[in-house]
């Protein structure tokens, strides 16, 4: 008995300071964002706002929040809008060819993401378009579109195919019964969805750095920024706010995908 | 084409076209709900790699692309020393990677699907945040740990363990691999969740009550049920790693170089497509071949096991 509870503790604090490595480099940064030193290093010098007021007045940094706020939104709405159709046709229809379709959906999740970077830019070239916000929003949805199937195939799996049955058979449309029925129903996990997508976008980079020409999403815009070593501080107090901001979205994203499992759960 | 479900006599009657009729039945409706997200995977992920597995046979003109068939990029890609050496330790480095993040996730997994209780979800929302949040910032916090003057040699330096600062810790191969072990330890861990959470306790007590020690219990029935979590965990860090970007461009100095910065340069300054297309599709189909002979290598282990 003892050693069992023995061997229990030592996996314990294996998984703790697995937890801890994992989550030190990413609040390294933060540390060091309000140090007042020009280079990351320790001892710390001394607790300064400095690094975060430069960015208030700072307008090439404030355009490319605003491009990777656009870019965001647009590649949440529409992978979830796909992602609707995919998770659908997969948790309520049976057809041959399902598995292959659903897989070469779910692709871009494994696929290394230069690959499709320099895909995307060789067709959007050779097509003669312009590199600018429209293809990295072209591009993130693709790998969006497999995370949001995840997050909606539970959310359908979450309510009964009957209520929509009865809906109809009471005699509302399809849209009646996809705007009365389906929506509310799936809401939790579209909004889960809708945030998790935005997140993944927000933090994405390779395919933002091959397709977007001149206008750059924040992760490009810090890329260029790493070239200049006096800029670091700057740049990690930026990046401490897109990890806050990506550590919030994804918490609240996390809140209601847990509350469409509640809702599952109510269902008599 | 399939039309297994039956239609309406009164449809048939009604001479309806054969499209519409295939809409009614299942599989077309099937089809049609999915049709949206599948016409966008074709058009912009299998449409752009059939262009680049073109562009491979093709050859760089200057300013034009010549598509007369050659396979001179194929030969540049696989027997050039330099891209040779790029592939290889691409390849040594994810496969690395894979390895060591599967065995040290496979402990925390175990620990969350066998003691998680009713935090489960709460664990597994904790372990797998800091791998959708700050992609590049993560990278850049292992520079500043590892670097010459960096976190690491400042505190060793401050301890005594050492006398001067190592330069051994960054800018090399080691550094690549640490740094993407730890930015892919999350992604492991559900795979394996996954199948820890479908093995059967019952079987573990069973071994047990007929005097199986915790090793062999370990061996002969976690290990084997649970190879499919393996493999998959392997996989899904193994073959997209093999064309990570940033870390060998920040970490890995002029040793730790890979495919992927040569594929960039070929698309950037360099300006030669086709022979970027070659790299990229050698490396897609070498990492395949790489990932079929591990499967079949674990699925021989797991029957030997049984």
């Amino acid at each position: 008995m003892s050693a069992l509870s023995a061997s229990r503790r030592i996996l314990s604090a294996y998984v703790i300071l697995y937890v801890a490595i994992l989550y030190f480099p990413v609040l390294l940064l933060p540390v060091f964002s309000f140090n007042d030193s020009a280079t990351p290093k320790l001892p710390l010098a001394g607790f300064t706002f400095k690094w975060y007021e430069s960015l208030a007045g700072n307008a090439a940094m404030q355009g490319a929040a605003w491009n990777s706020l656009v870019v965001g939104v647009s590649a949440a709405v529409l992978s979830t809008v796909l992602g609707i159709c995919a998770a659908r046709a997969i948790t309520r229809h049976r057809f041959r060819g399902l598995g292959a379709a659903s897989s070469l959906i779910m692709a871009p999740l494994i696929l290394p993401e230069i690959i499709i970077a320099i895909s995307l830019l060789v067709v959007m070239l050779g097509l003669g378009l312009q590199l600018s916000l429209v293809t990295v929003i072209l591009g993130h949805l693709l790998i969006c579109v497999p995370y949001s199937v995840t997050v909606l195939v539970s959310g359908f799996e979450g309510f009964d195919p009957s209520m929509e049955e009865a809906s109809r058979d009471l005699g509302e449309t399809s849209f009646g019964t996809l705007r009365r029925v389906t929506l509310p129903m799936l809401a939790p996990s579209i909004v889960s969805s809708l945030l998790v997508t935005f997140t993944i976008s927000l933090d994405e980079f390779i395919l933002a750095f091959f397709l977007s020409g001149t206008e750059p999403t924040l992760p490009v815009y810090i890329w260029g920024q790493l070239r200049f070593a006096a800029k670091l501080p700057n740049v990690l107090a930026l990046g401490s706010i897109l990890i806050a901001a990506s550590l919030i979205l994804l918490t609240a994203a996390e809140l209601f995908r847990r509350r469409a499992e509640r809702k599952m759960e109510l269902r008599p | 084409m399939e039309t297994s479900a039956p239609t309406m006599p009164a449809e048939r009657a009604a001479g309806l076209a054969p499209v519409t009729r295939f809409l009614r039945t299942e599989t077309g409706k099937g089809w049609l709900t999915i049709s949206p997200p599948l016409i966008y995977a074709m058009l912009l992920l299998i449409g752009p790699i059939i262009v680049i597995v073109a562009n491979s046979f093709w050859s760089q003109d200057y300013l034009t692309i010549d598509r007369t068939f050659t396979l001179e990029n194929y030969r540049a890609a696989l027997t050039e020393p330099i891209y040779r050496d790029l592939l290889m330790r691409s390849l040594f480095v994810s496969v690395t990677v894979a390895f060591v993040t599967v065995i040290l996730a496979y402990p925390v997994a175990w620990f969350v699907s066998f003691h998680g209780g009713r935090y489960k979800g709460l664990w597994l929302f904790i372990i797998t945040v800091p791998f959708w949040s700050g992609y590049l910032l993560r990278i850049l916090s292992w520079k500043v740990i590892l670097g010459y003057k960096g976190v690491l040699n400042e505190t060793l330096l401050y301890l005594g363990v050492i006398a001067e600062p190592l330069s051994s810790l960054i800018y090399n191969v080691n550094a690549v691999v640490i740094t993407l072990a730890h930015s892919w330890a999350a992604f492991a861990i559900l795979p394996l969740f996954v199948s820890l959470e479908k093995l059967d306790r019952s079987l573990l007590e069973a071994a047990a009550d007929l005097g199986d020690g915790p090793v062999r219990r370990f061996l002969r029935i976690t290990l084997p049920l649970t190879m499919p979590g393996i493999i998959a965990a392997l996989m899904i860090v193994m073959i997209p790693t093999v064309g990570d970007y940033v870390t060998p461009k920040l970490v890995g100095g002029k040793d730790g170089v890979m495919i992927a910065n040569a594929i960039q340069v070929q698309f950037g300054k360099a300006s030669n497509w086709p022979l970027g297309a070659a790299l990229a599709v050698s490396t897609m189909v070498i990492v395949s071949m790489v990932a079929g002979a591990i499967v079949l290598l674990l699925a021989g282990l797991k029957r030997l096991l049984k």
